[in-house]
């Protein structure tokens, strides 16, 4: 049984999203060992999305390329959630410039990290042999990010006034995005029907078990969910996906059937 | 990366010549251990004046592998492949891994990793002033892994065997993983050299920048070089700076047949009664300049490394915060 591609590109796209912006604290990072854990993150990130786009190329045939599915496709055609799509500071529109915030990368990586591990555990049963060799693999390394960034949640959350408001202020921020985890979008409806996916709907108890208890000992409120759900798996975006994108694509296309 | 030749003065360096009051008997020894080609390790005694310079010399290093993240870093975002932005990742981190060691290295004579960053911060403490320049388009990645890397690997291969046990330990590794940047830089160069005539110019961009400037990595001509006797004479430096530059250029040049580049120095010749390839002048007053502060992106690279520490302040201070809350609250279950 083989994959829908529209779900390996969903799985894929959040990877290599979130991999480009954990990316950008390299070398600006706020002590040198967080410098490298996120550079580690965001190298298993990239690497679970070459997997993904690989299988999904392989199962387009003809001349798809991973490359080609990272770097020539455009933001409409992205399957990420919104969430990681998100500059590193609070709200602000696509092009309005602020300094990143520690604190929204990590309450970002877990809230995230938090639904992943959940997802890669139920894909390791998945239908599709090669999904679920990705899923092992993707598993153990989502594990360490969820380590990583429930550490620093709680750290910041019982740390100093500053850092406490800044994580509440980042989880204020973030955690009306999540809302999008827990619809079904055609692909996950497709991939759940053909018996290579998980419910994802399912995952949400544990997941809020999870999140309650780190944010409970970090001594931070989860708000109350209220507002937009955001649709970025279905191709509708925020105003930042085009700005990342067209940095991270901009070499690529300009040199169309280069090899690197 | 990186060292250029740890021989760069800097104001960190003026009590060099403190006269020491240690015992004879302690002195002599440390001077067999050297003669003997034995190590120094952080308990034994040594001389005032060889801890500083060691201080100095590794927490140069370590800058430089710090400062060094940003000129890479650069292009991570833009990487034009994932398998390219997975390798440049990896390796920028190799490098922050690098500056850990080395600041470790450092601490084991009794100098922090903040006093070491505050030097750096202040402008007082040095570092290799290759990543005082920019990366302008993306073969400027395997061009510092093919020639800063290299010319890093020609100065640090030596230091495998300084007389200072931790400082040598800790380039074993360096060594290694420098030799792997190499590796994949060039591998990186090979494949634009082979693809349209548009990469193959960047190519030739790139090393037209970078060639000069990595045969100043060295440091100063051996005439010139302030620290290099009393170095060569403790056993932290082993091969003089011409010696070095030399032996990287002779190695140089027929991978840069291989890559069909050409190196920018119409005086670059084999000279058969030499065995080696001539080369021409290198611009001094322009790496001095460099070094002093007024090279192209001293600034940018500076104050980059100011804001992350500066804007990183509250993350660290939440983290100590946390620590001494649960140390608290375990003394109190303890009671």
């Amino acid at each position: 049984m083989s994959t829908p591609i529209d779900y390996l590109l969903h799985l894929a796209d959040n990877a290599v999203v979130l991999g480009q912006r954990n990316a950008e604290w390299c070398g600006h990072g706020p002590i040198l060992e967080e410098d490298m854990a996120l550079a580690n993150v965001s190298l298993d990130l990239i690497g679970q999305a070459r997997l993904l786009y690989q299988r999904a190329a392989e199962l387009m045939g003809g001349d798809a390329t991973e490359d080609k599915l990272a770097y020539f496709r455009g933001p409409h055609e992205f399957r990420n959630y919104t969430l990681l799509e998100l500059p590193h500071h609070g709200a602000l529109v696509g092009y309005a410039a602020a300094d990143r915030d520690y604190a929204t990368t990590i309450v970002r990586n877990f809230l995230y990290s938090a639904l992943m591990v959940h997802v890669w555990d139920g894909l390791q049963q998945s239908a599709d042999p090669a999904l679920a060799a990705i899923a092992a693999k993707s598993l153990k390394e989502t594990s360490y990010h969820l380590h990583h960034s429930r550490d620093w949640l709680v750290r910041m959350g019982d740390g100093t006034e500053e850092s406490h408001a800044r994580a509440q202020a980042a989880v204020n921020h973030l955690m009306p995005y999540t809302e999008e985890f827990w619809t079904t979008s055609p692909a996950e409806g497709a991939a759940v029907a053909a018996k290579v996916a998980i419910d994802v709907w399912a995952l949400r108890p544990a997941w809020d078990a999870l999140v309650n208890d780190a944010l409970a000992e970090a001594t931070l409120t989860r708000p109350n969910f209220h507002g937009y759900i955001t649709e970025g798996k279905i191709g509708l975006h925020s105003e930042h996906l085009s700005y990342l994108l067209g940095e991270m694509q901009g070499l690529a296309r300009a040199h169309p059937g280069a090899t690197w | 990366m990186y060292t250029q030749a740890m021989d760069i003065p800097d104001d960190s360096g003026k009590k060099l010549a403190a006269v020491s009051n240690a015992p004879s008997e302690q002195e002599a020894a440390f001077e067999a251990r050297i003669d003997a080609d034995g190590r120094i390790e952080p308990q034994d005694w040594m001389p005032e004046a060889y801890r500083k310079t060691l201080v100095r010399q590794i927490s140069q290093h370590a800058h430089s592998e710090i400062v060094g993240m940003l000129p890479e870093g650069n292009w991570i975002s833009r990487a034009p492949s994932l398998k390219r932005k997975a390798i440049l990742i990896a390796k920028v981190q190799d490098e922050g891994g690098h500056g850990l060691y080395l600041y470790s290295a450092a601490e084991t004579l009794g100098t922090s990793r903040d006093q070491m960053l505050e030097g750096l911060h202040s402008g007082k403490a040095k570092y290799s002033s290759i990543f005082n320049y920019p990366t302008l388009n993306w073969a400027d990645v395997g061009v510092i892994g093919w020639l800063v890397d290299g010319a890093a690997i020609m100065n640090q291969v030596p230091l495998c065997r300084c007389s200072y046990g931790p400082y040598a330990r800790a380039m074993v590794r360096v060594c290694k993983e420098e030799s792997f940047h190499q590796r994949q830089g060039y591998e990186a160069l090979l494949v634009m050299m082979k693809g349209t005539d548009e990469q193959r110019a960047m190519v030739q961009d790139a090393v037209n920048r970078y060639w000069w400037k990595c045969l100043a990595m060295f440091g100063p001509p051996d005439a010139d070089s302030p620290h290099s006797a009393q170095g060569m004479r403790w056993g932290i430096k082993r091969i003089s700076n011409d010696d070095l530059r030399q032996k990287f250029i002779d190695a140089t040049v027929p991978q840069a047949k291989v890559l069909g580049v050409t190196l920018p120095d119409p005086a670059l010749k084999w000279n058969e009664a030499r065995g080696h390839y001539d080369y021409g002048q290198i611009d001094w007053a322009e790496f001095w300049n460099t070094v002093e502060g007024n090279g192209p992106c001293n600034k940018e690279r500076l104050a980059t490394r100011v804001k992350a520490h500066n804007d990183g302040q509250w993350v660290r201070d939440a983290a100590q915060a946390y620590a001494r809350k649960q140390k608290e609250r375990a003394l109190k279950e303890a009671a």
